[in-house]
């Protein structure tokens, strides 16, 4: 793992009139990591991660994302991130081919490079039969799949994933941690945000997020023997308790 | 029965909670009473016209100085010669040009004919016509007027009484036009786009899994709108009476018993508009875009139906908004009872079986 | 400039996708523009006028025929009594009745004059007002046939002196109302289809949560707003010419100007009523808030726009509020040009206002957008 910082944020605050969802946070990422972004619901984790991709302004702090910073380099920013939303966020009215055409139209492939493409994730992903059906047809691991290879579309650098396997089966989960590795294998930095604990042993590093702050930042190794527990799903109700 | 009022309470949050749109709902019949009562009306009056006295003698001039008194035209523009004409039309700027001809006086005394060419552009036909007309009576009376200052000829004269509206207000007409129209409008579309945002969110299958009973549902979800339209209805009349005296001659419990039979009649069309539609884009667009334009020009809003070639007053008979027009003007201005308006009443009641009968049929068919 | 072309593409792709809705953009306008043009008139027809004879005489019968004769009232069975055409007003069988006295023929030859009464349903108060007009025109033609046949029986050589009013109908001889409306019609179905979708479609990707995806990359806020709205544009156009196409074959309606001019306003006028949906677009948070706020807004524009009813008949004040009516240049231009034959001169301040507008609100919707929070 090199230790060139992808991902650096300093004091990283939003505040909504007097409230404050994230609180001042600072945390570093690293080339290559799979970084796991975690939290209870509410614990400010989207909106912190909504202000690293650009779509979010800090009302104070910094962040550097992919060598930009994201208040005033936002579009450079986004040109080299990938992001993959909760809801998958693509056209169901249109099919697999014409959501890769448009996402990679948009991130500058040329026509070729998206031919390409389209042959190359539908022979990964092995939706050969399904390949001009209106993704809305699509069951929801597939479209999980999809949303992910599309996010890579244009090879950036890191790529965002806010939850992205909330409501799938947990052979589907599986698949979809194999394709992360694959990536992060290939020297993509992965920050993925999550609820499921389970999860968070397959990271890298993780954070642990509780009202506004980072309560927690270490591996899954490190965390567990410092907390003293088995797993990481205990790490967290501990740190929940603790804050009770 | 707690589970429904349950479920009636969680629409009516769904409501009040979205401010835009309760403004608009609130908003959008008052500024059409205030603007109809204040700023539109039917009625022909200004024109503007050019006059060309080719005479310039005292019988011309005691014409025109009559056009010019008249409130009905607006004599500011000049023409000089004939060929200005078309350039002025052109322009938009004149609707229309008096000419008087040459020895205007003259050829009354000889040739006993006179003539005034009243050049209108025609473009707005009922402007021309209107400017036509009136040119016609104001000349006849100040012919009649001569003739009975040299003379006493035979004659009838025209008494005429008003009836309804003595004052002639053309917003009595019109606020009954508005409340239709809002409520047709308001009751179609919101009933329309709230069941289909429930199902384009998913929520209706769970409201279907619910023990809630399909029209319990349906009645559910209906419920706050007529609320919300009677709130319409009574401030469009509130305003229509302080702000313009519009009376209520009639019963106020047959134009309430009514006008609730109107809006359940709406919210039907939009309960059938919504088993036709899969997404919340299409139930808008059909009962905005479908309905509007149909319903302001076929209903007698503000196009009088006699009026209209024969196969369009056979079309306006399906339009409900109609029929209603007729029984709110009945009851406010006329001051009728029920025996006077039962045929209009029993014919929407049949409208809104009809819209209910279909949509439980086509919601069958769906289930299927 | 390429990522545009893709998002026109994917634009165009959905549109044409949802069939239904794709109906709808096409029926629902050719549809109203054929039946409601012929609805639309203001003519006043087929009076049903009623009378109470109280006298039977060969002059009142004279009288009655003369309303008989006239195209413009029909004239329904006769009542014994004016408590009877009254009800029958009630029950909105008869819109006037004419009461004419028991010694009406008496009066005529001993007094030299008499009078009836004519009671007009008023509710309508301009329609009463060109009833009334109506009437007095008939009784003053039966006037003079009178006092015609009574010069002639006393002897009196003298005739009448008489001022003829001459009408002539330029541009619509036959005084067509379809010729005035479907014009008018034809933009207010442009306007209102392309204010409703442009208003509507980014909302839908912001309720549908694709809006989010697209702020995430890097395209650029006009890129996104120039290939959102050129489909509706093209879209806009294409009822345009569809409708242009009807009015000629179906109505009959002259194109006496230059289409070249029609097309050109019409694309200008699409950039304002786009920009227009798109600044509402960004306000709302719901499929529902855009299109009653469109909806409030196409009302009242249609209103004061000058079609239904004339904007030199309203007070000073709404006049000028009618300035900012886009759909008021609109019209006044289409019926100017195809009506009229006007040029470009004519319609040069129309034009400037519109493109004035257009830019302001295009500006403002830019500057609106924004892809960060």
């Amino acid at each position: 793992m090199e230790r060139e910082k992808i991902i650096s944020v300093k004091n990283l605050t939003k505040e909504f009139g007097h409230f404050t969802a994230v609180k001042g946070i600072s945390f570093d990422v690293y080339k290559g990591e799979i970084f796991g972004f975690l939290g209870a619901n509410g614990a400010g984790k989207t909106t912190a991660m909504k202000m690293l991709i650009g779509i979010s302004n800090p009302t104070s702090g910094e962040a550097n994302v992919a060598g930009f910073d994201v208040h005033s380099q936002a579009d450079m920013v986004k040109k080299s991130i990938g992001y993959m939303s909760q809801k998958f966020s693509m056209y169901d009215d249109l099919t697999i081919k014409e959501n890769i055409t448009f996402f990679g139209g948009i991130y500058g492939l040329s026509r070729i490079q998206i031919r390409q493409k389209i042959a190359q994730l539908i022979e990964e992903l092995e939706l050969q039969e399904v390949a001009n059906n209106l993704v809305g047809s699509l069951p929801l691991g597939w479209k999980q799949k999809l949303s992910f290879s599309v996010a890579l579309l244009h090879e950036p650098k890191i790529v965002f994933l806010d939850e992205p396997t909330g409501g799938v089966d947990p052979i589907t989960r599986r698949q979809f941690w194999e394709m992360i590795y694959t990536q992060a294998y290939k020297g993509t930095t992965i920050f993925v945000t999550t609820h499921y604990m389970d999860e968070a042993e397959y990271c890298d590093r993780v954070s642990i997020m509780v009202d506004g702050s980072i309560e927690a930042l270490d591996t899954p190794k490190n965390l567990k023997q410092q907390f003293k527990v088995d797993s990481m799903n205990d790490v967290f109700l501990k740190l929940a308790r603790n804050i009770e | 029965m707690k589970r429904f009022i349950g479920f009636v309470k969680k629409e009516f949050y769904h409501i009040f909670r979205d401010k835009r749109s309760l403004f608009i709902l609130f908003g959008m019949p008052i500024a059409q009473i205030l603007l109809f009562g204040f700023a539109i009306t039917n009625e022909i009056n200004n024109v503007d016209i050019a006059i060309l006295d080719q005479s310039n003698d005292i019988e011309t001039q005691k014409i025109i100085y009559k056009i010019k008194a008249s409130p009905y035209f607006n004599v500011e523009n000049q023409i000089e010669k004939e060929s200005d004409i078309e350039s002025e039309f052109k322009k938009g700027k004149i609707k229309a040009v008096l000419i008087f001809e040459p020895n205007f006086s003259k050829n009354l005394e000889t040739k006993k004919v006179a003539v005034v060419q009243a050049i209108t552009d025609a473009t707005e036909p009922n402007v021309a016509n209107t400017i036509a007309n009136y040119t016609s009576a104001i000349i006849q009376n100040y012919q009649s007027q001569k003739k009975q200052s040299n003379s006493n000829p035979v004659r009838v004269e025209v008494q005429s009484r008003m009836f309804y509206n003595p004052e002639l207000k053309s917003v009595f007409n019109f606020v009954p036009g508005v409340m239709t129209v809002i409520l047709m409008l308001v009751s179609a579309m919101m009933t329309s786009i709230s069941i289909t945002r429930e199902k384009e969110l998913g929520t209706m299958e769970i409201l279907l899994v619910s023990p809630l009973k399909p029209f319990q549902v349906i009645i559910g979800k209906v419920f706050p709108y007529i609320f919300l339209s009677i709130i319409n209805a009574i401030v469009i009349l509130t305003l229509g009476y302080f702000v313009f005296k519009m009376p209520i001659n009639g019963s106020i419990f047959l134009l309430a018993f009514e006008s609730i039979l109107f809006i359940i009649s709406a919210l039907s069309l939009g309960i059938l508009i919504s088993t036709v539609s899969n997404s919340q884009q299409t139930a808008m667009m059909l009962s905005l875009m479908g309905l509007m334009l149909p319903v302001i020009i076929l209903s007698g809003f503000i196009f009088p139906i006699n009026s209209m070639p024969l196969p369009m007053q056979v079309i306006s008979n399906i339009i409900p908004a109609k029929w209603f027009i007729i029984i709110v003007k009945a009851i406010m201005l006329k001051g009728v009872g029920i025996q006077y308006i039962w045929k209009e009443t029993l014919i929407l009641i049949g409208m809104t079986v009809f819209f209910i009968t279909l949509s439980i049929k086509k919601y069958k068919i769906r289930l299927e | 400039m390429k990522t545009i072309l893709f998002i026109i593409q994917k634009e165009f792709k959905q549109i044409f996708r949802d069939k239904s809705m794709l109906q709808l953009i096409f029926i629902l306008p050719i549809l109203q523009l054929l039946i409601l043009s012929n609805a639309a008139t203001f003519d006043v027809k087929n009076i049903a006028i009623t009378f109470v004879d109280n006298d039977q005489s060969r002059e009142s019968r004279d009288l009655i025929n003369a309303f008989k004769a006239s195209t413009y009232f029909k004239v329904t069975a006769p009542y014994f009594s004016e408590k009877e055409a009254v009800e029958e007003m009630q029950k909105g069988k008869t819109d006037i009745i004419v009461n004419i006295p028991i010694h009406f023929n008496r009066d005529l030859q001993k007094d030299q004059k008499t009078s009836i009464l004519v009671s007009i349903n008023a509710i309508d108060a301009a329609t009463a007002g060109v009833e009334n007009v109506y009437v007095t025109q008939i009784i003053n033609t039966y006037n003079q046939n009178i006092q015609m046949q009574s010069n002639y029986f006393s002897g009196n050589k003298e005739i009448p002196q008489n001022i003829m009013v001459i009408p002539s109908f330029w541009y619509n001889k036959t005084l067509n109302y379809k010729t005035f409306m479907v014009p008018g019609i034809l933009v207010l179905l442009v306007t209102m289809l392309t204010l409703f979708l442009s208003s509507m479609n980014i909302v839908r990707e912001k309720e549908l949560g694709t809006l989010e995806q697209i702020n995430v990359t890097p395209i650029k806020k006009y890129q996104f707003i120039i290939g959102k709205l050129f489909p509706f544009w093209v879209l806009g156009l294409v009822i345009l010419t569809v409708g242009l196409v009807i009015s000629k074959v179906f109505f009959n309606v002259p194109m006496l100007g230059n289409i070249f001019l029609v097309y050109g306003f019409t694309s200008v006028y699409l950039l304002l009523i786009l920009g227009f949906g798109l600044y509402i677009s960004n306000h709302t948070e719901t499929q529902q808030q855009a299109m009653f706020i469109a909806w409030f807004f196409i009302v009242i524009f249609i209103l004061m726009s000058g079609l239904f009813t004339p904007i030199e008949s309203m007070p000073k004040w709404a006049q000028s509020l009618t300035l900012l009516n886009p759909i008021r240049y609109f019209v006044e231009f289409i019926r100017m040009v195809l009506l009229k034959g006007a040029g470009l001169k004519e319609v040069l301040p129309n034009l400037a206002v519109i493109l004035i507008f257009a830019i302001l609100i295009n500006g403002l919707a830019v500057w609106s957008y924004k892809k960060t929070n």
